[in-house]
């Protein structure tokens, strides 16, 4: 009793109840891992995404540079709306992020920094958004939602220093992302390899929660699998499918 | 006669009013030079135009007294003892002596700043004027000099006893000017002030033949302002960088309401929506009689041809909301980061306006430095193998992490041609960072102070200074 067409027009017609129903942009990670999983192929490029670090500042620092990574490879500019200025600029430039796209927004409070998100999501033609907060409460995250479907322009709310167990509030949000720092492979010789992270995608509308170990991003804002890594999952995949 | 004294004169015992010749007396060397009022009250204006830049109201109290207008400038300087400082500090060092009072009525804000020689800043709280206002003396009030005198014969001292004394006899002794004077410094009387505007600056004036209350209405007389205005500063090919707009109630009463831009701009629409989203900031009361548009700031600004590529398009966007957001949060608390000539981490990143052009300055792409940076850089306990070599453990905020990998040292010299702060008072520091990876893999940037051949480098302590990706 199955078939495809049918499907295809009923998945339309709940786009189309949705409000989502005219073809998004998708923001590729141009990994394959991570693209084939998200509905879309990609970070839906109008709609609003929920990041978070964890208490630990290493961790927060791994979000912020997953941030910076997504925005290097969009073009335009960026609104970078915080509270208070420990973002550090030469790190973003590393990434890929050149500082002349970033326009730092100092608002002051959970409250401003909504406010200006909203703002600035009411201009078209802008690469991304992003609002680092300490909460976000669901009525906020629909305005954000809301705000950016309309003009098109993807926002990012940085949850700052939220704790690994702290349950958040339900969310409007298309993706809610984790990003925690990982061991790095050892080089063998003493130094620092390239640093991994395990990026968990807590919730998404339209799959499954999921989490992977990757190699941050390097100079282009480009994620990359761990060489040995690489073949696992599909072949634990594999596997599955044949038992 | 002696029309005004300087402060060692004051101290002298000599007063405005006396005869040149009893001052001599009491001072045999004294200076005396001729009084120039005409130049004097030039001078007040300029320096009233000067102080346009803490608010779009400045009124001149000759012969030398100011009125500013702060109510809503604050938040453009930080807070309002920050804008006071700034205020206090810039015209003290253009050599003029002054004291500040800061009230909710410039007559009880006049007599503090007459009344109170404190030095600084005063400030009466909201509410408190009538309190103020009671222990100071009679004289405070503005009057004439018979009328002061009068009520000091009738054994009137201080403000105090005016408010508790019934009103009618002593206004029909003394005239309406006394209760006047008195309710203008309590905030019952209005105080019409007439704000300063320089000469050949961009204006339109709109006297309205029905006073106006409701939002739409101003919003409606706005839109021609600015219409006029812009084809004002089309003529001169020149756009506004700020925009003053004066409101005149028919109590007299003056309110303002003052926009910037981050680029010089004539666009009546987007001047209309920056002026537009700050008019819930006007009480009308009974209604505003008049409105006043003043470009008190203008740069140059040539027309254009309208461009036809995609890209400039989104560049005017961004003037607007850059504009919307500096009008909110304020200017700045908007920029860009921009790289700085300077030897440590911290003062390697500078602020440049959000839409200033991009500098050639790079930071250095091969050296790593953190998302996150701890400002100031936080002490940390640090056990090393050996001197030289990278941390094996480190304590920060009372919890352990054990060092697995490191990279470094990465040698930072301080600063020797600072001028100010820590590396002035050790001109010679140097610090060496290490990039750590913890357990769990979480990477920290470390440093230790000093270079451990000369104590003048550094103590040899460590800190903490930020986390990487």
């Amino acid at each position: 009793m199955r078939h495809p067409a049918a499907i295809a027009a009923l998945r339309a017609r709940i786009a189309a109840i949705e409000g989502s129903a005219a073809p998004r942009h998708a923001l590729p990670f141009g990994l394959p891992a991570l693209d084939d999983h998200l509905p879309g192929g990609g970070l839906a490029g109008a709609a609003l995404h929920e990041v978070a670090g964890s208490a630990a500042l290493c961790d927060d620092a791994a979000a912020t540079i997953f941030l910076a990574g997504i925005l290097a490879r969009l073009e335009g500019a960026v609104f970078w709306c915080l509270r208070w200025r420990d973002l550090f600029a030469p790190a973003l430039d590393l990434a890929g992020l050149s500082p002349d796209r970033v326009i730092h927004v100092e608002a002051g409070s959970d409250t401003n920094v909504l406010l200006a998100m909203e703002e600035c999501l009411r201009h078209a033609g802008l690469a991304g958004v992003v609002g680092e907060v300490a909460k976000l409460s669901t009525t906020a995250s629909k305005r954000l939602q809301l705000a950016a479907e309309r003009s098109g322009v993807p926002a990012f709310v940085f949850r700052r220093a939220s704790a690994l167990e702290r349950q958040a509030e339900g969310t409007a949000a298309a993706t809610r992302w984790r990003v925690l720092a990982a061991p790095s492979a050892p080089l063998g010789i003493p130094g620092l390899g390239r640093p991994r992270w395990e990026i968990r995608l807590e919730r998404v509308r339209g799959a499954e929660p999921k989490s992977w170990i990757m190699e941050a991003c390097d100079a282009q804002g480009r994620l990359a699998l761990p060489a040995a890594l690489a073949d696992r999952p599909a072949a634990a995949q594999e596997r599955r499918r044949a038992g | 006669m002696i029309a005004a004294t300087d402060a060692a004169a004051d101290a002298a015992g000599i007063r405005a009013g006396m005869t040149v010749t009893k001052a001599r007396s009491l001072v045999p060397g004294l200076v005396v030079t001729d009084a120039d009022s005409e130049g004097d009250l030039a001078a007040l204006r300029r320096l009233a135009l000067w102080c346009g830049r803490y608010s779009p109201f400045v009124a001149i109290d000759p012969p030398q007294g100011l009125w500013i207008d702060i109510s809503g400038c604050a938040p453009l300087f930080g807070s309002e003892r920050a804008l006071l400082r700034d205020l206090h500090r810039r015209i003290a060092r253009a050599g003029h002596a002054l004291q500040i009072a800061v009230a909710d009525t410039p007559g009880c804000a006049h007599a503090v700043a007459r009344h109170v020689p404190a030095g600084r800043p005063v400030t009466i709280a909201p509410g408190k004027s009538a309190g103020a206002m009671a222990l100071l003396p009679i004289a405070s009030l503005r009057l004439d000099f018979p009328v002061v005198d009068g009520l000091r014969k009738l054994g009137f001292v201080s403000v105090e006893q005016l408010l508790q004394a019934p009103r009618g006899p002593l206004a029909r002794r003394f005239g309406r000017m006394l209760h006047l004077r008195l309710d203008q410094a309590l905030g019952h009387a209005p105080e019409p002030l007439e704000p300063v505007v320089a000469a050949h600056v961009p204006r339109a004036r709109r006297d309205l033949l029905e006073p106006v209350v409701t939002r739409e209405a101003l919003a409606q007389v706005i839109g021609d302002l600015v219409d006029d205005l812009a084809g004002q500063l089309a003529q001169q090919a020149r756009g506004a960088r700020r925009l003053d707009c004066h409101f005149r109630r028919v109590d007299a009463r003056v309110q303002a309401i003052r926009i910037g831009t981050a680029a010089p701009n004539r666009d009546p629409a987007h001047l209309v929506r920056l002026l537009g989203a700050r008019i819930g900031e006007i009480e009308p009361g009974l209604g505003i009689e008049a409105m006043t548009l003043v470009a008190s700031l203008t740069e140059p600004l040539r027309t254009r041809q309208q461009d036809l590529a995609p890209g400039a398009a989104r560049n005017v966007d961004l003037g607007a909301l850059v504009d919307a957001l500096a009008n909110r949060f304020g200017q700045k608390s908007l920029y860009r980061a921009a790289p700085r000539p300077g030897g440590m981490p911290e003062r390697s990143v500078g602020a440049t306006g959000a839409l200033a052009a991009p500098g050639m300055a790079r930071w250095d792409e091969d050296l790593p430095r953190p998302a996150r940076l701890i400002d100031p850089p936080q002490p940390i306990q640090v056990t090393a193998m050996l001197p030289d070599h990278p941390p094996a453990m480190f304590v920060w905020r009372r919890r352990r992490y054990r060092v697995l990998q490191a990279d470094g040292p990465e040698r930072l010299h301080g600063e020797w041609w600072r001028e100010g702060g820590e590396e002035a008072r050790r001109p010679w520091s140097v610090r060496d960072y290490f990039q750590v990876e913890v357990e769990g893999g979480g990477r920290y940037w470390l440093f230790r102070q000093g270079d451990g051949e000369h104590a003048a480098t550094g103590s040899m302590a460590w800190y903490l200074h930020g986390a990487f990706a």
